[in-house]
């Protein structure tokens, strides 16, 4: 069946072919790989993209069901030539390793940040708590989001 | 795959009534699992996030697609309460209060508070109109329910009766993103008589009855009440040793939090 | 002769600094190609039929009905390896495919290639199989009683008749840990067209990959070549092959690209876990807190197939007693075979079990004795020039045990529970607990873990430096799975050559030797020390050519003159070297492990304080204080990232992961039962190095992958022991073990 949703800006089309995900038809269909599929299950977060305002798990949304949905990815938060304000926070505290979580914590700390731009320490932690990172303790994630709060724009 | 995305409750019916047995489909946070898992593959869905009557919250009545991320901030206190501690915060952003209804799992989040505030899960379909059903006939066993094949989940209406003194408490084994192993609800009365109901502990939401005929009889309780009340809550659970935790866990701790919440009732 | 310029350009990125990872801004914005991500034209994808038993014979496989499933290309079963028909990291004793027989849940029997995932799933659905259920053998207990084992180990040093003025005894158990990476299991093979293959498939170490995968296929060396491949984590889970030969068959066999990519519920089956253990001990002490002797009795559950339970249960077997002196040992150490999931490696694999038995070992001499517990760890404390409580090994590296306590008991305790945010409480927002009903405790773990591979391996690591007038290019299959190896080779290099230019050219097995294994917390050490080293050479060939006496970006210079430029340099031809670096030797141990097994250590040691709601049994970890063994700290930010990751996997170990496994069956084989440390369970983690470099490796440094690790976990039981004064002897430690019930 075709789905036509917006995806960063952009009108898209896609043919879905049953009940499967949003996240598996932007990786796979429509060659946005960035959301990563490490669970399936809504536990880690790797896939979270904004959908029609409120960031969910990619892996939990029925591709069927974004029928006229506007749809956020990794992809469209910044670039390699124009980070957003949170992708250069992580790479400038090393909050990096392996990165299979990173955009996953783009996403949901972008989101978090456009809501609430100087969140407190426990509020960083509550809102990314959906998200599972196996590297690095959250310590440096922690740091660079703690850092990004404090700047006064 | 067939998929309706009704934009009203009387297209939403009439997609029912047309494929009974359908999917229905609200956050997702359940059924996604499970056709991601391969445990379902369903032929025909009926998506219901687009219909505006579903989630409206109009006092006591709590439509079906509310999400958890607003009902975090319901006035109902032990509703928000426990709203926060689903799944997180993009379970939350999804998920809805008649998906967990529907998927009636024993370690639904919500169940314990419907049961404590004598909920009634109002259903509805195309044929038959308007049913409500108090929550103990709704849950009828583990994943079971009293939905017929050709009906939606409407709202959760609360009887207005209903006290503002109540408290939720949930245990789960890690701090954040964690199915309950024990969840309860507790609701004092101005008169001193409680409400009491517990998750995951059952088949089903449970009431602890007996216990709060002991409270309706101390509405002042001593210590050696209040001992005696978390014994009779473990003692009317029936938990499960399953990988999530043990039967003599779950029996213990149903006490324990339900005192826990007696205690910050009467506290008040 | 060129004259200018005449001054030379600073460089940055150099060693002690914490340059930006050359992949951190692929990684931010999802640019970056991992496994899963791979994509070539025309390929198919794989799926894999696994055994539903942990154990059973298989009386009946019949494969044709799953190729006549629309867009099934190929099935390939045992049947069909052509060459050798096991593989193995330290023995071939696995299958390709199961043989006849399925000897643990999920074991792959028959693999599927078709024209998408859905239907290759459907393929396999349509495989007719049989089997004759068998009685799985699933304790470890059994298994070692009915000699089904992979390796033996006794240590027996010193008097057996000593005899300590305290005696404790003990038992404690450990529960099976899965490395849970972000990033599943994924690879692509593509044929190429002469017979052989190219594989792209998650690997710690495409060498071993390669010498394993080759024989199967029966191929020459060259005919095969894997290639390294953006991994999302490892922690030991990609040591061992999984879908590779797999992946191999089917490119040869259908001609064409096919990729497989696990989904989690697969990925918990088809990687190695960590051993489960039982550990019997006694302790005994004289008056003063000195350790007389120890004795213990170890098992370690190794499941179906050896993996790497050889190096593991050594592991366990040398470290036994810790970071401490004792002049009498015996350890009797036994990793079992059983029908149960396969354990190999994983982060501190060996010593991570052990160091919850003397841990806690060590608690219990010292309240006995009424000494204060960091101080009877001092007391005892290995070091430098000391010989290893279990080998005799005498320690020639660094090894500042006592420093690391010393430094650990300096750093201020956090301030007493004064928050009724239910984000500061046990518990959480499920606001199941009120400070009233929290009581604090504080615990230490203090351990040892070798560095590098031991017992006489041949371990080595290969690395080339070309230099061009562009820049620097450093060759290596050195597996990067993210724990920043990338940057360390840049910032040794730029060091040595001063020059800032320096890509590291992640290599097949086809243009460059074997970097050995990342694990062991080795890559440092041995691939940093190859291209340091390299780096090294290449400078003095360089300036022995040019009779110069300094080399930069600018070139080549002399008595402060720039004599010769990087183009004229480059020019000559002598721009390219390549080395084989390796450690000191070292030696199979004897028949009761005496002997000079290791060739570095490293020490750690942490300060865990937890609130405890003792009567629900809910555990927050509220801070972990560490100081690490570091050598010499390369980069500071790398380093506190991986220890602070290394200390929430010990803290998961210690109160939150543990693969179910009922009867050789995985229970929880997904996210929402295996539960990892969110970041609201992530304690504050303080971290301090001591510097006291190692005799070898680049500039003294010191592996750090794993030590975090290893005393984090103990720390944290500690701390909970202390906090409700009950004698918690498994981890992890559940609610219902705290609340007694």
């Amino acid at each position: 069946m075709i789905v036509n949703f917006n995806v960063n800006g952009e009108s898209r089309v896609a043919n879905v072919a049953g009940s499967e995900s949003l996240l598996q038809v932007l990786r796979e269909e429509l060659g946005l790989p960035g959301s990563k599929n490490a669970c399936e299950q809504g536990e880690c977060g790797s896939c979270s993209v904004v959908l029609d305002g409120a960031v969910v798990t990619s892996c939990l949304v029925m591709a069927a069901d974004c029928e006229g949905s506007e749809i956020a990815t990794v992809e469209g938060i910044g670039s390699e030539r124009e980070l957003h304000a949170v992708q250069q926070a992580l790479v400038d505290h090393g909050a990096v390793q392996c990165g299979f979580c990173t955009p996953g914590f783009v996403v949901t700390a972008a989101h978090l940040f456009e809501e609430n731009p100087h969140p407190g320490t426990d509020e960083i932690k509550e809102a990314l708590s959906g998200n599972i990172c196996r590297c690095t303790g959250y310590g440096a994630i922690l740091r660079s989001l703690e850092a990004l709060a404090e700047e006064t724009t | 795959m067939e998929i309706n995305r009704p934009t009203t409750l009387s297209e939403a019916l009439e997609a029912r009534a047309r494929e009974p047995g359908a999917s229905l489909l609200a956050g997702g946070t359940d059924l996604m699992v499970e056709v991601n898992f391969g445990h379902r593959r369903p032929d025909h869905v009926i998506a219901l996030r687009r219909i505006d009557e579903l989630a409206e919250v109009d006092g006591n009545r709590i439509g079906a697609g509310v999400t958890w991320a607003r009902l975090e901030k319901s006035d109902h206190r032990a509703l928000a309460q426990l709203a926060r501690t689903v799944g997180s915060p993009q379970i939350r952003a999804a998920g809805t209060i008649g998906g967990n209804i529907g998927t009636s799992s024993p370690a639904g989040d919500g169940l314990p508070w419907l049961a404590a505030v004598d909920a009634e899960i109002e259903v509805a379909s195309k044929d038959r109109g308007v049913r409500k059903l108090l929550w103990s006939d709704f849950f009828t066993g583990v994943k079971r329910n009293a939905l017929a094949p050709d009906e939606v989940i409407v709202a959760a209406v609360i009887p207005e009766s209903i006290p503002q003194n109540q408290e939720f408490a949930k245990i789960g084994q890690r701090s954040a993103m964690v199915i309950s192993t024990v969840s309860a609800c507790v609701v004092r009365d101005d008169d001193g008589t409680v409400r009491v109901a517990l998750g995951s502990v059952a088949p089903t939401p449970v009431r602890a009855r007996r216990a709060e005929a002991l409270i309706a009889e101390n509405p002042a309780p001593t210590e050696s009440v209040l001992a005696e009340f978390a014994r009779t809550v473990s003692e009317e659970v029936s938990p499960i040793t399953d990988h999530r935790s043990t039967e003599s866990y779950r029996r213990h701790a149903s006490g324990v939090l339900a005192r826990r919440l007696l205690e910050r009732c009467l506290a008040k | 002769m060129t004259t200018s310029p005449t001054t030379r350009t600073r460089i940055r990125g150099g060693v002690g600094e914490s340059p930006q990872r050359p992949d951190a801004i692929p990684k931010v914005t999802g640019n970056f190609a991992y496994a899963s991500d791979l994509h070539a034209d025309g390929m198919l994808w794989a799926a894999t039929l696994r055994s539903p038993y942990a154990r059973a014979r298989i009386t009946k496989l019949d494969t044709a009905p799953a190729l006549t499933v629309g867009g099934v290309v190929a099935v390939i079963t045992q049947q069909d390896v052509p060459g050798r028909r096991g593989f193995g990291m330290h023995v071939p004793d696995q299958p390709v495919l199961a043989d006849g027989e399925c000897n643990y849940w999920g074991e792959p029997i028959a693999v599927v290639a078709a024209s998408d995932l859905e239907t290759a799933k459907r393929g396999v659905a349509a495989i007719v199989i049989e089997y004759e259920v068998l009685e799985p053998l699933t304790d470890m207990e059994e298994a070692d009683a009915a000699d089904s084992q992979t390796r033996r180990m006794k240590v027996r040093r010193g008097d057996s008749e000593a005899t300590g003025a305290v005696v404790v005894e003990g038992y404690y158990e450990v529960g099976q840990q899965d490395q849970a990476p972000l990033g599943n299991e994924a690879g692509l093979a593509i044929p190429d067209g002469e017979g052989g293959v190219d594989l792209y498939a998650v690997s710690q170490w495409v060498h071993s990959d390669h010498w394993q995968i080759y024989p199967c296929l029966d191929l020459e060396p060259e005919q095969v070549r894997c290639h390294p491949v953006g991994m999302g984590g490892a922690f030991g889970s990609r040591e061992d092959v999984s879908m590779h030969i797999h992946l191999c068959m089917l490119a040869l066999r259908t001609g064409r690209p096919v990729k497989m990519s696990f989904d989690r519920a697969e990925s918990f089956v088809a990687h190695v876990h960590r051993h489960p253990a039982r550990m019997w001990y006694r302790h005994e002490a004289d008056t003063d807190g000195k350790l007389v002797k120890v004795q213990a009795r170890l098992i370690l559950d190794g499941g179906a197939y050896e993996s790497s339970s050889n190096a593991v249960i050594g592991n366990a077997g040398y470290f036994a007693v810790g970071p401490y002196l004792c002049d009498n040992v015996f350890v009797d150490a036994v990793a079992v075979k059983t029908n149960n999931p396969p354990a190999g490696a994983m982060r501190g694999f060996g010593g991570v079990q052990t160091a919850f038995g003397h841990e806690a070992q060590m608690d219990r001499l010292a309240d006995e004795l009424g000494i204060d517990r960091l101080e009877m760890r001092r007391r005892n404390a290995l070091g430098h020039g000391d010989p290893m409580s279990s080998s005799g090994q005498i320690i020639e590296g660094s090894l500042p045990t006592a420093q690391l306590i010393d430094e650990l008991a300096t750093m201020p305790l956090p301030e007493p529970l004064a928050s009724d945010d239910p984000r500061h409480l046990p518990g959480g927002t499920g606001l199941t607990t009120e400070r009233g009903q929290v009581r604090r405790g504080v615990g230490y773990g203090v351990t040892i873990k070798n560095l590098a591979f031991s017992e006489g391996f041949d371990d080595y690591s290969d690395a080339r430096i070309a230099i061009s007038s562009v820049g620097v290019e450093v060759y290596t299959a050195a597996a990067e799975v993210g724990q920043g190896m990338v940057t360390i080779i840049q910032q040794l290099v730029r060091d040595v050559l001063q020059m800032e230019q320096v890509a590291v050219v992640w290599s097949d097995t086809s243009v460059i030797g074997s970097a050995g294994s990342t694990s062991a917390s080795r890559q440092t050490q041995m691939t940093g020390g190859a291209t340091y080293q390299c780096a090294v050479e290449l400078r003095q060939q360089i300036l022995d050519e040019f009779a110069g006496d300094d080399l930069s970006t600018e070139g080549v210079w002399r008595d402060g003159d720039l004599i010769a430029t990087l183009a004229e340099v480059c020019s000559g031809g002598m721009c390219e070297h390549e080395i084989r670096y390796r450690h000191p030797e070292t030696f199979p141990t004897d028949e009761n492990s005496q002997g000079n097994a290791h060739p570095a250590f490293a020490a750690a040691a942490h300060r865990a304080v937890v609130d405890v709601d003792p009567e629900l049994g809910l555990v927050r970890v509220v801070q972990l204080d560490t100081v690490q063994d570091v050598g010499k700290i390369l980069n500071p930010v790398a380093a506190v990232g991986q220890i602070e990751g290394g200390t929430l996997q010990g803290v998961g170990m210690a109160v939150l992961e543990e693969l179910v496994v009922d009867k050789g069956v995985i229970k929880n084989p997904n996210f929402t039962d295996y539960l990892l440390p969110t970041f609201l369970d992530a304690p504050h983690v303080e971290v301090r190095f001591v510097e006291e470099p190692e005799r070898w490796g680049p500039l003294g440094a010191k592996g750090i992958g794993e030590p975090p690790t290893i005393s984090a976990g103990p720390a944290v039981a500690a701390a909970i022991r202390d906090a409700t004064g009950r004698d918690l002897h498994r981890v992890p430690i559940l609610p219902q073990h705290i609340a007694g019930v």
